[in-house]
């Protein structure tokens, strides 16, 4: 027997909407990455070599790509080893439970405020040095020693790890469930194995399989990362991302093609570092393996490990929490000088002066956010619904897709992209700068809401048809309400992502466009404070009413529906986003 | 009404096995008994009436309302209704919205209400539409599901294990409430059930999944 699906030619759009979509993520990766390319093959051979050549008579090249790799590779083991070990050594105490309700927020807040309110904390002049001072230290002015910007990189890869920690825990966290986690520590435990060495040996070979996607992100991201690396890196030469980022916005266009190859390079790293950490993956798959066979219990180690865990725990959590801290008191700040620990003074100064541009500022990224997260949230739920309606099954291939955006550098395809908007003569306005967001908001949104979704109890949908109601019906009145507090909560998600955009922001935009971000990260090479702080805390604040409105909103709204109240609290941990 | 449910030569197979198999004929206000251990398909079976068998099931045979063939309708224009094990009170509507869920639209609001209002003082819970569902007695949720699939007009009316959820006494209460309801409105009934006394209160036809008939244990 078939059915008939509602409206046909409804059905048959709708049908259609999950291969656009993704075609809508693939197409512009592609597309961009062909673009980049495309200079620095220039018109002819000449311009190949000679784009290449200036690219290597840089003095700063062997050192920027030692950067990239050095900070994104230590970044990415050192928060995959502590999210793990907080995981393993932690899971099911008050402890954890207290570092989740910690953590999971300080997901919304975007890079560049966390870098700058890392930077706030570490300078010389920083918080942790004025409160060492002078009593500890004898300073009595800022000591000239370079913490910020060292060109080890050492800032910048702490300055990854506080903000791909909380990233990873709460996928882990998604992830866990599908693991039969419990039941294999229980055994394990019972067997005489610590808790952590349980915990490797037994839940992380499938749980890493879960990770594996979310992990090539995190590395990825974390080489090419330009807001961070521009307010915490080193300055001579920078990571190689930044480097980039210079020779793209000079105005002379002279190094267009030195920016192309080195996009080039920067991917051709990227590709290696994953094929690399690919290869990692099976020695350490077999590494397990074999310590599986040992017999070996490493019951003694759980007491150190766990002590560890919960001081790195703290300490994350600590570093980025005092530091946004210390955005929002900057920006009250009166005289505050070296090395009083507070400001002699509070006032509103800051925000006097400089409130009509914050407003339009805030006015213009809330816009861009809406906008993008508004199309991302409807193909979102159409691709839901699509795959309800029609039977249709995401494989291997719809994550990968999924991710490709995420993985793929931005800095590698977003100078085509610019260039591509260029030649069709877009006007690179908030819509163009919207349509891009959509590509990076799109995912976080899926992945967001896609388990809810997809949770939802199906005895309400043919309840609803044995009642008389077509599909569509069902989806707007059914559907649609019941999930009103995910749906809300994968909108905060998109949301906070747009809000956290740089690159997009600054390419798409041609520099015309100006978000919160975007100034953040323009006014942190200067030396404002009070400015900065400003900025960095409107940058928390929007995503942060995103979080608030999706939490509050459904409690209204079902406030006298005991049953959807139920729902909100088992479901409350749907967050993906970083 | 229209007339009986015919089921003729349905067969519904996963893979080459066949789950539920059945060619009957259920006469206006008479009720139709499946029974047979948990797992045998009678909830499939029910499923594939509806319309709404998971896609990994084949259907075959016809369904039909009187002489409306409904095989090829979607689920939500068999006018075919269905009370689960559970009610499955939509949890974000109050009791007279759920009530109006299963109205069919074309009337006015003034309308709709009335006959809300009147469904459930008949039903002995009169005042209740502005009520949370969540704050119900069990009892009082089975009714109001009773009430939604009434108000929806179907053709039909089919019962997975709707009383096995409620304690005894209720259990005989609510039974005879259901058929007295169902005989009032002419409806054909099947009723999926592993509790005899429900056979035995249904006081019809009996059958197992694959269509055999079956007699009352003792009975």
């Amino acid at each position: 027997m078939k059915h008939g699906q509602g409206g046909l030619g409804g059905a048959s759009l709708l049908r259609q909407v999950p291969r656009v979509t993704l075609l809508l993520l693939f197409v512009p990766v592609l597309a961009g990455l062909l673009g980049t390319l495309a200079p620095a093959f220039g018109t002819g051979e000449a311009d190949w070599w000679a784009a290449f050549d200036s690219l290597a008579a840089w003095p700063g090249l062997r050192r920027a790509i030692a950067l990239s790799l050095a900070s994104g590779l230590v970044a990415t083991v050192l928060s995959l080893a502590i999210t793990l070990l907080l995981v393993a050594s932690l899971a099911d105490t008050a402890m954890f439970a207290a570092l989740r309700r910690l953590l999971s927020p300080l997901l919304a807040i975007p890079h560049a405020a966390a870098a700058l309110g890392l930077a706030f904390l570490i300078a010389p002049s920083g918080w942790i040095v004025r409160a060492l001072s002078p009593w500890a230290t004898g300073w009595t002015a800022p000591p000239d020693v370079l913490i910020l910007n060292d060109p080890w990189g050492a800032s910048l890869t702490l300055g990854l790890i506080t903000k791909e920690v909380p990233f990873l825990l709460l996928m882990t966290l998604a992830s866990l469930p599908q693991t039969d986690a419990a039941r294999r520590m229980a055994i394990a435990t019972s067997l005489g194995y610590g808790q952590v060495a349980g915990f490797v040996l037994c839940v992380l070979p499938p749980l890493y399989r879960q990770l594996r996607l979310p992990v090539y992100a995190v590395l990825a991201y974390a080489m090419t990362a330009v807001e961070m690396a521009m307010i915490l890196g080193p300055t001579l030469p920078p990571t190689l991302a930044v480097q980039i980022i210079h020779w793209m916005t000079d105005p002379s266009l002279a190094h267009r093609g030195t920016a192309a190859a080195a996009a080039l390079v920067q991917l051709v790293l990227v590709v290696a570092a994953l094929l690399g950490w690919h290869l990692a993956e099976r020695f350490a798959r077999a590494a397990v393996l074999r310590a599986a066979g040992s017999g070996r219990r490493w019951a003694r180690a759980d007491p150190p490990l766990r002590l560890f865990a919960v001081a790195v725990g703290f300490v994350v959590a600590g570093l980025l929490i005092t530091g946004l801290i210390g955005l929002a008191v900057w920006s009250f700040a009166g005289l505050w000088q070296f090395p009083a620990a507070l400001p002699a003074s509070l006032n509103l100064t800051t925000w006097m002066k400089s409130g009509p541009d914050l407003a339009r500022t805030a006015g213009v990224t809330a816009a861009i956010a809406l906008l993008a997260t508004g199309a991302a949230a409807g193909l979102v739920l159409a691709c839901l619904e699509a795959e309800h309606r029609f039977g249709l099954t995401a494989d291997q291939r719809a994550l990968w897709l999924l991710y490709l955006p995420l993985i793929v550098p931005q800095i590698a395809f977003l100078p085509g992209l610019q260039r591509l908007t260029l030649a069709l003569g877009a006007e690179n306005g908030v819509p163009a700068v919207a349509a891009v967001h959509l590509v990076f908001v799109l995912p976080y949104v899926f992945l967001s809401l896609g388990p809810a979704f997809r949770a939802w109890d199906g005895h309400f949908a043919v309840a609803g048809a044995a009642l008389g109601a077509t599909p569509a019906k069902v989806f707007w009145r059914l559907r649609l309400p019941m999930l009103l507090g995910p749906v809300l909560t994968a909108v905060a998600v998109g949301v906070s992502v747009s809000v956290a955009q740089y690159l997009p922001s600054l390419l798409i935009g041609g520099g015309r466009v100006e978000t919160l971000t975007t100034e953040a990260v323009a006014l942190s090479s200067g030396g404002n404070r009070r400015i900065i702080g400003a900025y960095g805390l409107m940058q928390m604040l929007l995503p942060s009413l995103g979080f608030a409105v999706a939490l509050a909103v459904p409690r209204l709204v079902f406030r006298h529906r005991a049953g959807m109240r139920a729902d909100l609290r088992a479901g409350s941990s749907g967050r993906t986003a970083r | 009404m229209t007339g009986g449910l015919t089921l003729d030569a349905l067969v519904l197979r996963l893979g080459a096995r066949v789950i539920a198999q059945m060619s009957v004929e259920v006469a206006p206000s008479a009720v139709l008994t499946v029974m047979g251990p948990s797992g045998s398909g009678k909830s499939s079976l029910l499923a594939a009436i509806i319309g709404a068998a998971p896609r990994a099931f084949t259907v075959s045979g016809r369904v039909l309302l009187g002489a409306r063939d409904v095989s090829d309708a979607a689920p939500h224009a068999r006018r075919i209704g269905i009370l689960f094990q559970d009610d499955v009170l939509f949890p974000h509507l109050s009791v007279g919205q759920n009530l109006g869920f299963g109205l069919p639209p074309g009337q006015s609001r003034a309308q709709r209400q009335t006959a809300i209002d009147t469904a459930l003082e008949r039903a002995g819970m009169a005042g209740f539409a502005g009520r949370d569902p969540a704050t119900l007695s069990g009892g009082q949720r089975a009714r109001v599901a009773l009430l939604r699939a009434l108000l929806s007009r179907p053709d039909a009316l089919l019962l997975d294990e709707p009383f096995s959820r409620l304690d005894a006494e209720l259990r005989a209460q609510f039974r005879a409430f259901v058929f007295s309801q169902t005989r009032a409105h002419g409806l054909p009934v099947i009723l999926v059930t592993h509790d005899p006394d429900d056979a035995r209160a249904a006081a019809g036809r009996i059958m197992d999944p694959m269509g055999r008939e079956l007699a009352l244990p003792g009975g």
